[in-house]
């Protein structure tokens, strides 16, 4: 009986322990990243999500998932140029292929493609590395936009 | 008190489990809904089932007199372009598969069965029980059709003077990757529109159809009308306008407009792609933003009206007209519309995902359309965020009138029919 009792009081705290716990993860990220993820949110909602969707997880032959991709995992060099220069190439991701064609973005700012880029990998599922302004503005400068 | 306190602790766990039964008894509720008519709401009288599941990638489907149902599959997986169900009682069976193509368009004309992949158009003979002879010896009836990334499928339609129909979609949004100095979009020579070939003679290029309508970015859907002896064309609108016009267009402006137009073609029109684009809320062609547009500027008349017009992004994927007897009289020589549903409405909720139904009196639209089978998409959360467990696609008339929908992502065939 009492055993039962305490049985159900566990759970019961592990209930809470583990809200309490969430929340206290939340408030711990880094507060410069931090920033930079909030403003990249906002980038993401107002360019990308019309394409990649509210979760990333893209458009089915259309337009790729930003999760777990090797483009958004990988080379920051490359994902930077992504966002630069469009993307339209017959390559697959993750298995596989899209139809549709990713206009170049190099209209935004370099704080814009750092924070944009930080923000898609450090959400929905991905943890990968911050991508700074300097990068961006280092790739930007060697960059050579491919023929139209 | 010692037993009290307990108790008054133990008061959220009793709720939570209540909430976890209640939850759970609405959800049996609601499993109950949607097995009935396998998920769909319809009009008073009729009913659907799901006579086949799981087939991938359904497209576009024919049925024969003798109830056996081609369904083309989007990509060939193991050689198997083309599946051959059989019906009887409500089930189907799969009776063979062959074509180491996918693809979507398919077509049954007189004794010949017509299927597309992205480049080709084949045909193989029927035997007199629509059966197909040799199924690994196909003529090619037209090769060498661009194919470049986007809007690559060949939808296709017949005629009844041995002409073939071939969508060639635009492989652009509006063009403007293509014709940045906007002196006149270039791709339009060779695809964006509708091409007329024979439907018997083999190997046939561009140099051998001819460019029957142009200036259509890209249909899916389309038929030929047996009334007026027109064919009809669905094309999917262009996106993004408050995307890459934010100053014109608001987000949603961007999620209603353009419309999905219905177009009746003759030889040589022009329906306007990329230069101008319809507002179904305005009710007019209006000049595009890419070519000096501003969302009011109308467009040159020298580009035709469509014969109706639907909300954006809705994605029509397939256009049947119904010559059927079991459906009630209103529906006689009506079309229905397969909404494959929409991605490009975010950030509002994406819509679609349903079969319209447009009333037609001499072969033209008459009347308002109305949405006939809904429900595709699942949950309303579902729907709203583009995660659509099913997508409307091709349409079918079965022989004793019931209309057939595929569902290109789980692969369902749904049997809709009336009774009084
Ligand atoms: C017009 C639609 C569209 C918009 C807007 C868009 N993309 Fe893309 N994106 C695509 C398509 C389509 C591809 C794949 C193209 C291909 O397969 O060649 C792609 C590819 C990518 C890739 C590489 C593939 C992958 O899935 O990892 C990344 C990363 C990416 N986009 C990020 C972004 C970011 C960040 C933004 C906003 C700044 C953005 N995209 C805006 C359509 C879009």
């Amino acid at each position: 009986m009492n055993i039962k009792k305490y049985g159900l009081l566990l759970m019961l705290f592990c209930f809470f322990y583990s809200g309490l716990h969430a929340q206290t993860k939340k408030n711990t990220t880094h507060s410069g990243s931090a920033a930079s993820i909030a403003r990249g949110k906002i980038v993401y909602a107002n360019i990308c999500l019309a394409c990649h969707m509210a979760d990333g997880g893209g458009v089915q032959n259309m337009n790729p998932p930003l999760t777990q991709t090797t483009y958004v995992l990988g080379n920051k060099t490359a994902l930077i140029k992504i966002v630069l220069n469009g993307f339209k190439e017959d390559v697959e991701i993750n298995g596989q292929t899209y139809s549709n064609n990713m206009t170049p973005h190099s209209d935004l700012k370099d704080q814009q493609i750092a924070d944009v880029l930080t923000y898609v990998r450090k959400s929905f599922g991905n943890k990968a590395g911050a991508i700074s302004m300097v990068e961006v503005k280092k790739v930007r400068a060697a960059n050579v936009a491919p023929a139209k | 008190m010692k037993m009290k306190k307990v108790l008054i602790l133990l008061l959220p766990v009793f709720a939570v489990i209540g909430l976890i039964v209640f939850n759970a008894c609405k959800s049996a509720d609601r499993d109950a809904v949607d097995t009935a008519n396998a998920g769909l709401t319809l009009p008073d009288g009729f009913s659907a089932i799901a006579v086949a599941d799981n087939l991938g990638s359904a497209r576009h489907l024919v049925v024969t007199p003798e109830h056996d149902i081609y369904v083309h599959i989007a990509s060939a997986k193991n050689s198997k372009g083309i599946l051959v169900l059989h019906e009887e009682g409500n089930k189907t069976t799969l009776k063979t598969s062959f074509a180491n193509y996918g693809g979507t368009g398919i077509a049954i004309k007189d004794g010949y069965l017509y299927a597309s992949n992205n480049t080709e158009v084949y045909r193989y003979k029927l035997n007199d029980k629509e059966e197909v002879i040799n199924p690994d010896e196909p003529e090619k009836i037209v090769t060498g059709l661009l194919s470049k990334r986007m809007h690559q499928p060949k939808a296709i339609a017949l005629d009844n003077n041995g002409n073939l129909y071939v969508n060639i979609g635009a492989y652009s949004n509006a063009c403007s990757d293509f014709d940045p100095d906007k002196k006149g979009c270039p791709i339009l020579d060779s695809a964006a529109g509708i091409w007329q070939f024979k439907s018997d003679k083999p190997n046939q290029h561009y140099g051998d159809g001819i460019r029957y309508a142009g200036g259509l970015r890209n249909v899916v859907g389309l038929a030929w009308n047996q009334q007026d002896n027109q064919l009809f064309v669905m094309q999917h609108g262009r996106d993004a306008l408050h995307d890459l016009y934010p100053n014109l267009y608001t987000v949603h402006q961007s999620a209603e407009l353009p419309a999905e137009c219905m177009f009746a073609l003759k030889q040589g029109d022009n329906a306007g792609w990329p230069y101008v684009y319809y507002d179904w809320m305005q009710n007019k062609n209006l000049l595009g933003p890419e070519y000096g547009g501003d969302g009011k500027k109308p467009a040159d008349p020298k580009f035709i009206n469509p014969v109706a017009a639907y909300p954006g992004h809705y994605a029509p994927d397939g256009l049947l007209f119904y010559t059927g007897d079991q459906f009630p009289e209103k529906y006689k020589n009506g079309a229905f519309i397969a909404f494959h549903g929409s991605w490009n409405r975010a950030p509002e909720p994406q819509a679609g995902y349903c079969v319209v139904f447009q009333p037609f009196k001499d072969g033209k639209p008459d009347g308002k359309w109305e949405v006939f089978a809904d429900g595709f998409a699942g949950t309303p959360e579902q729907k709203a965020s583009g995660r659509a467990v099913h997508r409307p696609c091709g349409l079918a008339q079965g022989p004793d009138g019931s209309l057939y929908v595929t569902d290109d992502n789980k692969g369902t065939i749904y049997k809709i029919s009336y009774k009084k």
